[in-house]
């Protein structure tokens, strides 16, 4: 009888399998195995094993370590704006604006939009013969090289909240959404204060979510190096060369190594990240 | 006092709110309305991007015209060729994505298996990845497999996208277990209840992987300059991100035309992508 029950477990496992197959080849052939080929590649030189001599010569290296640099720089910059701002936005579309529909359609929009159609405004607005140096120009103040200097890096942020805001602001009021009125029926009761509705109520209760938040929100700054191409080409100002540029130079150079030990940097980034999330999930379901 | 300071922040806020939607709206409109410029207002115009002439900054055009489009439309088809390369780049990817996903969703959501959790796991990370680190442990793959310069290279890869895998397993699981093992009793086939009742209790599930995935992939960059090997096979994406200033009359139609198939579907299932985005966050 036991037994019996045991096989028929093992045949619902298999037909899962089989279901997953698809996906599991597709992933492997296409994802896993060049992965694993590619992390192979990063410790030889040559037909040679050099161990970790890449990853010194790598990490030593001056581009490298600029690009890793911008790229972590652009992310503590972007990503805790981009939450602030968000969050301020859902807050108010939050409580029953009448428009709040409306409004959050208006958002998200930027991100249904492909960058490379509305590059050529951007590339208007910030030419150093552009519009906003024309602008400037009208109101006497110095003109700027927005794309060539430091600035780039804020016009980088600035595309990266204009195209991404609207996801995080989804996500902020669906947390909002998931809070319920009780909770601050209570606090209404008791006497509380806005901000201690604020401090007590709503921050602790989105707090879950936030993890999720900011993993998107990272993910979606990687995102950026596309904006960052496409306005400024393979060797923009040095504010804003990230480790994609420096991949896709040594790409276009053939310069597997480097671009194998790169990768592995930029994977070693985002597995942390999401270690973080699962580990939390895993103990929260129990080991299930 | 208290009251009438409140509602001016709220003021504020509105303020803030209405000037944020015009800037979130106003790249379309001015390529929309440049469309319709003649060609000699936009060298009048912008000559100074191309180093010579005056910069004059303006939404609505003298004197509107349909110059661009028709020269889009009539006299080069190349453009149009471009949008038709595009088009089958994303439908051909968005249907592998969507019959992948709908069979093997089932699996990771449905089915206790061995290493499912590692397998599912290894999904989420590879979702995340930035394109350049695939793209470059794929790019020998492909060549192996004879795939690169074809547009296959992109389509067959891009089918097998974690996100869609991600997103349907999610979506997926929130249907009930009892259903199943309801219609298990009645004597379905596994086939038969993903098809007649996980499919069709998934329909939002599914349409936001549509529009999603849609978006994405209209949008390829990076992909189709590595993998394709001439560049009159390129999307009108890779086309838009490399026009140069010469030809700037065409490209404002070029880029209206790019924004149009993604504007649409986002009008007509709008609450397809913004279920989709709260689907997809992990809770």
């Amino acid at each position: 009888m036991k037994k019996k029950k045991l096989t028929l477990r093992q045949k619902e496992s298999l037909t899962g399998f089989l279901f997953a197959l698809p996906a599991i080849v597709g992933t492997v052939l296409f994802f896993l195995l060049p992965f694993v080929l590619n992390f192979a590649k990063s410790f030889l030189k040559g037909r040679r094993f050099v161990f970790l001599d890449n990853y010194i010569d790598v990490l030593g290296n001056e581009v490298f370590a600029m690009s890793a640099w911008n790229t972590l720089r652009f992310l503590l910059a972007a990503v805790p704006l981009i939450l602030l701002l968000s969050f301020g936005a859902a807050l108010l579309l939050h409580r029953g604006m009448r428009a709040s529909a409306f409004f959050r359609t208006v958002f998200v929009f930027p991100m249904v939009l492909p960058v490379c159609s509305v590059i050529l405004f951007f590339d208007i607005l910030f030419a150093d013969a552009g519009a906003m140096n024309g602008l400037f120009t009208a109101l006497g103040l110095p003109v700027v090289q927005w794309l060539d200097s430091g600035w780039a890096f804020w016009v980088l942020v600035l595309l990266y909240i204009w195209k991404n805001i609207g996801y995080d602001i989804v996500l902020f009021l669906a947390a909002l959404n998931s809070i319920t009125k009780v909770f601050y029926e209570a606090a209404d009761i008791e006497g509380a204060s806005g901000w201690d509705k604020m401090r007590y109520v709503t921050l602790p209760m989105i707090r879950p979510h936030l993890v999720f938040l900011v993993v998107i929100s990272v993910v979606n700054g990687f995102k950026a190096f596309r904006e960052a191409y496409i306005l400024c080409g393979d060797y923009p100002h040095e504010s804003i060369y990230m480790l994609q540029h420096y991949i896709n130079n040594n790409f276009q150079n053939l310069n597997y190594q480097k671009l194998a030990v790169g990768t592995i940097v930029i994977f070693l980034m985002i597995l942390a990240m999401v270690l973080l999330i699962f580990l939390g999930k895993w103990r929260k379901e129990g080991g299930k | 006092m208290k009251k009438r300071k409140r509602s001016w922040g709220k003021l504020l806020g509105q303020l803030a709110l209405i000037l944020c939607a015009v800037a979130a709206l106003f790249p379309v409109l001015f390529m929309v309305t440049h469309s319709f410029f003649s060609g000699s207002e936009i060298t009048e115009s912008y000559g100074a991007l191309s180093g010579s002439g005056e910069m004059r900054f303006h939404l609505i055009p003298d004197r509107a015209t349909l110059e661009s489009w028709a020269e889009v439309f009539l006299l080069s088809p190349s453009y149009l060729m471009k949008f038709w390369s595009s088009m089958l780049l994303a439908l051909g990817t968005v249907a592998g994505q969507v019959i992948v996903s709908a069979v093997s969703g089932y699996g990771f959501a449905k089915f206790r298996f061995p290493l499912r959790r590692v397998l599912y796991f290894t999904v989420v990370i590879l979702m995340m990845m930035p394109v350049q680190v695939l793209m470059v442990s794929q790019y020998p793959v492909l060549q192996k497999l004879g795939l690169l310069g074809s547009y296959w290279a992109l389509i067959i890869p891009g089918a097998f996208g974690a996100f869609g895998i991600f997103l349907i397993t999610q979506v997926y699981s929130y249907i009930p277990d009892e259903l199943l093992e309801a219609a298990k009793i009645d004597g379905a086939s596994h086939l038969q209840i993903l098809l007649r009742i996980v499919v069709p209790c998934s329909k939002m599930g599914i349409a936001s992987l549509v529009v999603l995935s849609f978006i994405d992939n209209w949008n390829l960059v990076e992909q189709p300059i590595v993998f394709l090997k001439n560049t009159w096979q390129y999307p009108l994406s890779v086309f838009l991100s490399q026009i140069n200033e010469s030809r700037l009359d065409v490209a404002f139609v070029c880029g209206v035309l790019a924004i149009l198939p993604t504007a649409l579907l986002y009008l007509f299932m709008k609450d397809a992508l913004v279920s989709g985005i709260e689907n997809a966050s992990l809770k």
